[in-house]
C-alpha cells in the first residue's frame, strides 16, 4: 500500500479516522471528556460520506441506536468515558447476547463517578470485562499510541463484523488526547462484509454450527432478535441443553479466532530476569525504561505490551513467566489486570503490582526504580 | 542542548496555549521531526491553569510528557511562579511581561517580552498573542525551520486568519530581535 505523508494526529481523531476507513457510517453518542473529539470528528466527516451522526439524549439511547443501526446493516461506533460507559453496559450485554456487531470506545478518565474529568486513569479494565452481567465473552483492545488507536479501531470494526461480537476500544486520556506524528497508509482497508454473503433459504441467524452472517433487517429474511436465550432462529428458549449450547457457542467463537484477537508485543532481552507487563499509555513509560535498560545497557529486562487485554493473553504471560523471575505490572489504577497476571504467572514468577492513581501517568523513573530493585 | 527538545507552554485557559502547542507540533512534523504533543488543563474553558507540552526529537519518543523542559513559556504570573522553580538553569525561559513581573534568581535564563501587549497594540488583536509567542520562541531556539513554521501556521489557523497569525509570528521574531525587556529585579532566593 502506498504510504501518505506523515501528519500530526490526535489519538481520538485516529480512532475516528480508523473507524471511517474500516467502513463505519453510523455514529450515535453523547459527548463526554475525554472522548468528545471522536464524536466531533465523526460529526464533521460522516455526513459527507453519506453516513449518519446522531447526538442522542444519553448514553443508554446511544448504545441502543448503535445496535439498531447494526441490525439494519451498518458498521457502527460509539464513544464515551467511564460514567457513560456504565450506562452503556446493559445494552452492551444485549448486543453480545443477540450477536450484534458494534464498537464501543471508552476513553478512560480518573474515576469513580465524574472523578477528575481531564485526568487520565486506567480504572475501567474490569468494567470493560465484567461491566455487563452474565457470563459473556468480550474483546477489549488497549492502544498505546496514536497509530495503535488507528489500527486497533480498524481491527475492532472488522473483527466485530466477522465474529458478530461487540468490541471495546479502551483508550485513556493520555493516548486519546495526545498528538503525535503518524503515517496513515492510503487505500481502503475494509474486509468483506459478513452480511453480504449469500445465505441459504433456510436462514438460521444463530446457527449452532458456528457464526452465520448477519442479514440486515429488510433484506429478505425474517428472524427474531432478543436478549433472551434463543434457538437457531432467534426465538426464546429456556430449554437447558439449548441454553448451555448457546452460551458455549458465543464463547467458542472467540477461542476459535484467538490468534486474530489476542495481540501482544514483546521487546527486550530474550531471557529476561525482570519483565514488565502493561497496556495503554503505561506502555510508553515502560518502553522508555526497556530502551535504556536493555537497548543501551544490555540488562536482562523485557516488556510484554498487551494490545488486547481481554480475552486475557494467558498463553503469552505464562510463557513469559517461564523466563522471568519477576513480573512487574504497572497500571494507573489500584491493581486490576495484575490479578490476571498473577493467575497465569504466579506459580512461576513473582508478580509485583506498581500502581498510581493520582491522575498522573506512571513515569519511567517509577518503573525503572522498581525494575532496579529486582535486578 | 541535545537532540531532544521539551517545550512547555504555560499560562491561563483561553490564552490559546494548547492551540499554539498543536501548531508547533504540526510545524515540527512538516519539518520532518518526531513529535509528541500533550496537555493538561482543568474543566474550565477560560481561566484556570493551562499547560501544553511539545517534545521534538530525532529519535522515537516514548514517554510523552515533558519532564525536563528545555524551553519554558510563561504567559501569566501564576505559571511563572509555578514552573520557574521546576526547570534547570539552562532552560530557555520566555515570559510575557504584560502579565509577569517580580523577582527571580539570576541563575535562570529568563527573557521578558511584551507579548500580549504587542498583540493588543500593534496587531490590534489580543487573540494572536499565542502566535506571537511562538515567533519569539522560534527566534530564540530555532526549533523548526522558520518558513515551514509560518506555512504551518497558515494551514492550521482558522479560515481567513492565516495571514494575521503569520504577521503575529513575524512580530515575535521582531520582538526577539529587539532584545528582551529590562529585568525586573534580581534576587536570588525569592523563587527557588
Amino acid at each position: 500500500m502506498p504510504e501518505s505523508k506523515p501528519v500530526l494526529m490526535q489519538g481520538n481523531e485516529a480512532c475516528a479516522v480508523g473507524a471511517i476507513n474500516a467502513g463505519v457510517r453510523f455514529y450515535a453518542g453523547y459527548p463526554i471528556t475525554p472522548s468528545t473529539e471522536v464524536a466531533e470528528q465523526m460529526a464533521a466527516k460522516l455526513p459527507d460520506l453519506g453516513g449518519v451522526f446522531i447526538q442522542m439524549e444519553d448514553e443508554i439511547a446511544s448504545m441502543a441506536a448503535v445496535i439498531g443501526a447494526s441490525i439494519g446493516g451498518m458498521r457502527t461506533l460509539t464513544a464515551t468515558s467511564g460514567p457513560g460507559f456504565s450506562l452503556k453496559q446493559e445494552n452492551l450485554g444485549f448486543a453480545i447476547m443477540a450477536e450484534i456487531p458494534c464498537v464501543i470506545v471508552n476513553v478512560q478518565r480518573m474515576g469513580p463517578s465524574t472523578g477528575v474529568p481531564t485526568a487520565p486513569a486506567q480504572g475501567d479494565v474490569m468494567q470493560a470485562r465484567w461491566g455487563t452481567h452474565g457470563d459473556h465473552p468480550i474483546i477489549v483492545f488497549a492502544p498505546s499510541s496514536v497509530y495503535e488507536s488507528y489500527y486497533l479501531t480498524i481491527a475492532a470494526v472488522n473483527l466485530s463484523q466477522k465474529l458478530r461480537q461487540p468490541i471495546i476500544v479502551l483508550l485513556d486520556e493520555v493516548i486519546g488526547h495526545m498528538r503525535e506524528k503518524v503515517t496513515i497508509p492510503e487505500g481502503k482497508l475494509m474486509v468483506e462484509r459478513s452480511s453480504d454473503k449469500t445465505v441459504p433459504a433456510d436462514y438460521k441467524p444463530y446457527d449452532e454450527k458456528g457464526i452465520t452472517p448477519l442479514v440486515p433487517f429488510g433484506f429478505g429474511h425474517y428472524y427474531h432478535v432478543t436478549g433472551l436465550f434463543h434457538d437457531q432462529y432467534g426465538f426464546p428458549t429456556g430449554d437447558p441443553p439449548q441454553v448451555e449450547r448457546a452460551l458455549d457457542r458465543i464463547h467458542e467463537k472467540l477461542e476459535k479466532y484467538r490468534d486474530e484477537i489476542v495481540l501482544t508485543n514483546y521487546i527486550g532481552h530474550k531471557e529476561p530476569r525482570v519483565a514488565i507487563v502493561t497496556y495503554g499509555c503505561t506502555v510508553r513509560s515502560a518502553r522508555a525504561v526497556v530502551k535504556k535498560a536493555y537497548w543501551q545497557n544490555r540488562m536482562p529486562v523485557g516488556l510484554l505490551s498487551l494490545q488486547t487485554v481481554w480475552p486475557f493473553p494467558a498463553k503469552e504471560v505464562e510463557e513469559l513467566a517461564k523466563q522471568a523471575d519477576v513480573i512487574i505490572v504497572p497500571e494507573m489504577n489500584m491493581g486490576q489486570l495484575v490479578g490476571e497476571v498473577e493467575r497465569y504467572a504466579g506459580s512461576e514468577a513473582k508478580v509485583i503490582p506498581l500502581n498510581r492513581y493520582d491522575g498522573e501517568m506512571i513515569s519511567p523513573d517509577q518503573i525503572s526504580e522498581e525494575v532496579g530493585r529486582w535486578l | 542542548m541535545g537532540n531532544r527538545q521539551e517545550i512547555l507552554l504555560t499560562g491561563a485557559g483561553g490564552q490559546g496555549l494548547i492551540l499554539a502547542a498543536i501548531i508547533m507540533a504540526a510545524a515540527a512534523v512538516n519539518d520532518n521531526k518526531n513529535v509528541v504533543q500533550t496537555q493538561s488543563y482543568g474543566p474550565e474553558a477560560r481561566g484556570g491553569a493551562s499547560m501544553a507540552g511539545v517534545i521534538i526529537d530525532v529519535d522515537t519518543i516514548e514517554y510523552p510528557k515533558v519532564t525536563k523542559p528545555t524551553v519554558l513559556l510563561c504567559m501569566n504570573q501564576v505559571s511563572f511562579n509555578k514552573y520557574l522553580p521546576k526547570v534547570e538553569p539552562n532552560c530557555v525561559i520566555i515570559a510575557d511581561s504584560t502579565f509577569v513581573s517580580g523577582t527571580y534568581s539570576d541563575d535562570y535564563n529568563v527573557q521578558l517580552f511584551p507579548i500580549t501587549k504587542s498583540a493588543r497594540e500593534i496587531i490590534k488583536k489580543e487573540v494572536v498573542a499565542n502566535m506571537l509567542a511562538l515567533g519569539v520562541i522560534n527566534a530564540a531556539t530555532n526549533l523548526v525551520d522558520r518558513q515551514i513554521f509560518k506555512e504551518s501556521i497558515f494551514q492550521m489557523a482558522p479560515k481567513g486568519s492565516g495571514e494575521l497569525n503569520q504577521e503575529a509570528f513575524d512580530l515575535g521574531y521582531k520582538l526577539f530581535g529587539e532584545g528582551a525587556g529590562q529585568r525586573i529585579n534580581l534576587s536570588a532566593e525569592s523563587n527557588k
